[in-house]
């Protein structure tokens, strides 16, 4: 690896760590109780999230899923945010209404994840669509796994972004499994990629176990969205090692022999390996400074992350009750949008 | 000032605000070189080009979909449904998806969701509903029914300028019914506030869309009675004061909605002065309504099912004289 590649390759490395060290500490707080609820980890895919977002400016806009916290860490989201927000803290990127399932910070280009399946490809569609209108660059990405695939959204979706030529990545996560569903078992045609010819799109699979491969693919497809290209299915084969959600029973529907193949299969051990060939890189240590890395995990318990600790106010009424009818009327996100009416 | 019929008036309210404000553009099925399936947006086309005239798919929830991401980077879509009838396909986009997303994010979605609405027009069971309590049971959503064409034109103007989503209903059988001057360049009409079309001393009759102009005749037909007619041209928010006040005046109260009965607005109208005017009231909260049942195709059972002049002016006459 020469010193640019190994350059990059650990920032690679560093996105993918830090998901890996917030998904090991937030089970932990889910398994000592410290969090409630769906948690859905991200453990085994990280170099999906990682290869792609690092082909992605401030700029361009991510619509994730209900197992996106790898994303939203790899958008820039900080770790301390997600954690409050697991938490249920008012300091959650969130302000502790939505958890796990539910992370939005607009300010970093993560429009959101979604506890129900599929709306993230249409509302990826329709930010390109804003994007093409504009003419500004931008790019819109939509990770989902590969139970969305056979949802109508995704037929809807890929249709419309296809017709329209919008600057959109689709980015399947084939972990093979929708909950507990195998996808051998719930697919007419298992192989992904190959689905968009049906649309017209440019179909591609790779290892979404090595993440040099995942980024070396979004590259092409980022590009392509950009330059007005249109969009393209790219299908990334992996796995998750731990279960759909945090206390789920695991070995039901699949063997501890398939998990144990697949985790020494790991996307982190295995750039290591790659790293280490030539011995410590040079850079290191460099680029260990200049990087937003591991170093910012929370190295703590959940229960140590800052912040205070009761949970959110609840508010009198969530729906406003009267109009805006004046102008500009985009507020800033978190502010109220509407006063009541004055009564006759 | 033009005459403008309901249909001129929704028509020019879009195109000023498309005028007005460059992040408002519009999609749905055949709202293109077609303009719509009642030529709402006849002349868009040409007008603002396809840029922001977007003829979709046949996928209401994909397209809906796509407004809401539309939305969350910076544009106001208007998304036009053939007949409101078929919103239940998106039914999960809205509902769980633009509805929350101020609850759940802080952030609005800024997305007027519009069609034909309502019965009438002998189209049988999937173009006819009435759609309005699907979504006033949704938190987040705001659910507007107007009546007249100045109405029509200014409640569309507040929904298309409004932060949150907005279903606005436009009931097809006043289409080309009715007519009204509306100025040029007339404001938008705030969200949430009923209108007193008639005032009345004896009876308040609370109803919105077609039923208004049903209502209208009832109450002509019951010369020398003083009944207040209100309408409430926002289904939600509910205008509970101007209930409430209306009623404390009158001491009786009858709802009339095209709405099957149960869990229409009638039922939360009639919560609503129990809780709030309980002490007011002369007699029992009467509530006409359609019975629980799709709308039916032929004629005859059409007008069976609909609430009917004959139908409100028996029913206000009879509470009169409780």
């Amino acid at each position: 690896m020469n010193g640019r590649d190994s350059s990059r390759a650990l920032d690679l490395y560093r996105r993918m760590l830090l998901i890996r060290r917030c998904e090991e500490q937030l089970a932990r707080g889910h398994q000592r109780g410290l969090i409630h609820g769906a948690c859905h980890t991200y453990v085994g895919q990280e170099a999906v999230a990682a290869g792609v977002c690092a082909q992605l400016g401030a700029e361009d806009v991510v619509f994730s899923t209900h197992r996106g916290h790898g994303h939203a860490l790899a958008k820039g989201v900080p770790p301390r945010e997600l954690f409050a927000e697991l938490l249920g803290r008012a300091t959650g990127c969130s302000r502790g209404r939505g958890g796990s399932m539910h992370l939005f910070a607009p300010e970093v280009g993560l429009m959101g994840t979604s506890g129900i399946v599929g709306p993230c490809i249409l509302q990826a569609a329709g930010a390109a669509y804003t994007f093409k209108l504009r003419a500004d660059g931008r790019v819109a990405v939509a990770f989902f796994g590969d139970g969305a695939v056979n949802n109508g959204a995704f037929h809807e979706g890929l249709n419309m972004a296809s017709i329209w030529k919008l600057p959109v990545v689709f980015v399947c996560e084939n972990n093979q499994f929708a909950t507990e569903v195998p996808f051998s078992y719930s697919a007419g045609n298992p192989d992904v990629a190959s689905r968009g010819a049906a649309y017209g799109l440019p179909g591609v699979a790779v290892d979404g176990n090595d993440v040099l491969a995942v980024d070396v693919a979004a590259e092409e497809a980022v590009r392509r969205a950009r330059e007005g290209g249109g969009p393209t299915l790219l299908e990334c084969r992996t796995y998750r090692t731990r279960p759909h959600s945090e206390g789920m029973p695991d070995f039901t529907y699949r063997t501890r022999e398939e998990v144990e193949e697949w985790k020494a299969r790991c996307p982190l051990a295995r750039l290591r390996v790659k790293l280490l060939e030539g011995g410590t890189p040079r850079n290191w240590r460099r680029s260990r400074r200049k990087s937003r890395g591991p170093s910012r995990t929370p190295r703590s318990s959940p229960r140590k992350v800052p912040g205070p600790t009761r949970p959110p106010r609840p508010r009198t009424s969530t729906r406003s009750r009267g109009s805006c009818p004046r102008r500009p009327s985009a507020p800033l996100a978190r502010s109220r949008s509407c006063r009541p009416p004055s009564r006759r | 000032m033009p005459e403008l019929t309901f249909l001129d008036a929704i028509s020019r309210g879009l195109w000023e605000e498309m005028e007005a404000d460059p992040t408002v553009f519009l999609m749905g099925e055949d709202i293109g070189a077609y303009g719509g399936a009642f030529k709402v947006t006849k002349g868009f086309l040409e007008k603002f080009g396809p840029g922001r005239v977007i003829e979709t798919t046949l996928s209401e929830e994909g397209f809906v979909g796509a407004a809401i991401g539309a939305a969350y980077t910076g544009l106001r879509p208007v998304v036009e449904f053939q007949f409101i009838d078929f919103i239940a396909c998106a039914f999960d986009m809205i509902v769980n998806v633009a509805g929350t997303s101020r609850y759940r994010w802080g952030k609005g979605v800024p997305v007027t969701f519009r069609g034909p609405w309502g019965a009438g027009g002998r189209a049988g069971p999937f173009h006819s509903r009435s759609i309005e309590m699907w979504f006033a049971h949704s938190p987040g959503l705001k659910v507007v029914a107007p009546a007249t064409p100045s109405d029509a034109k200014g409640l569309l103007k507040a929904c298309i300028r409004d932060n949150d989503p907005c279903i606005f209903l436009e009931h097809k059988h006043l289409y080309r019914r009715i007519k009204e001057e509306v100025a040029d360049g007339s404001p938008a009409i705030p969200l949430g506030r009923a209108r007193v079309v008639r005032p009345g001393e004896d009876l308040t009759i609370v109803t919105y869309g077609m039923m208004l102009h049903r209502t209208m005749e009832a109450v002509a037909a019951l010369e020398g009675r003083s009944i207040e007619v209100l309408d409430l041209r926002t289904i939600y928010p509910l205008d509970r004061a101007a209930v409430v006040e209306s009623v404390k005046k009158t001491g009786k109260v009858m709802t009339v909605t095209e709405d099957t009965r149960t869990g229409s607005i009638a039922g939360e109208i009639a919560a609503v002065l129990c809780e709030e005017a309980f002490e007011h009231l002369d007699g029992p909260v009467v509530r006409v309504t359609s019975p629980d049942v799709p709308i039916p195709f032929a004629p005859t059972l059409e007008d069976a099912v609909l609430p009917s002049v004959k139908d409100i002016a028996g029913a206000a006459d009879r509470l009169l004289r409780y």
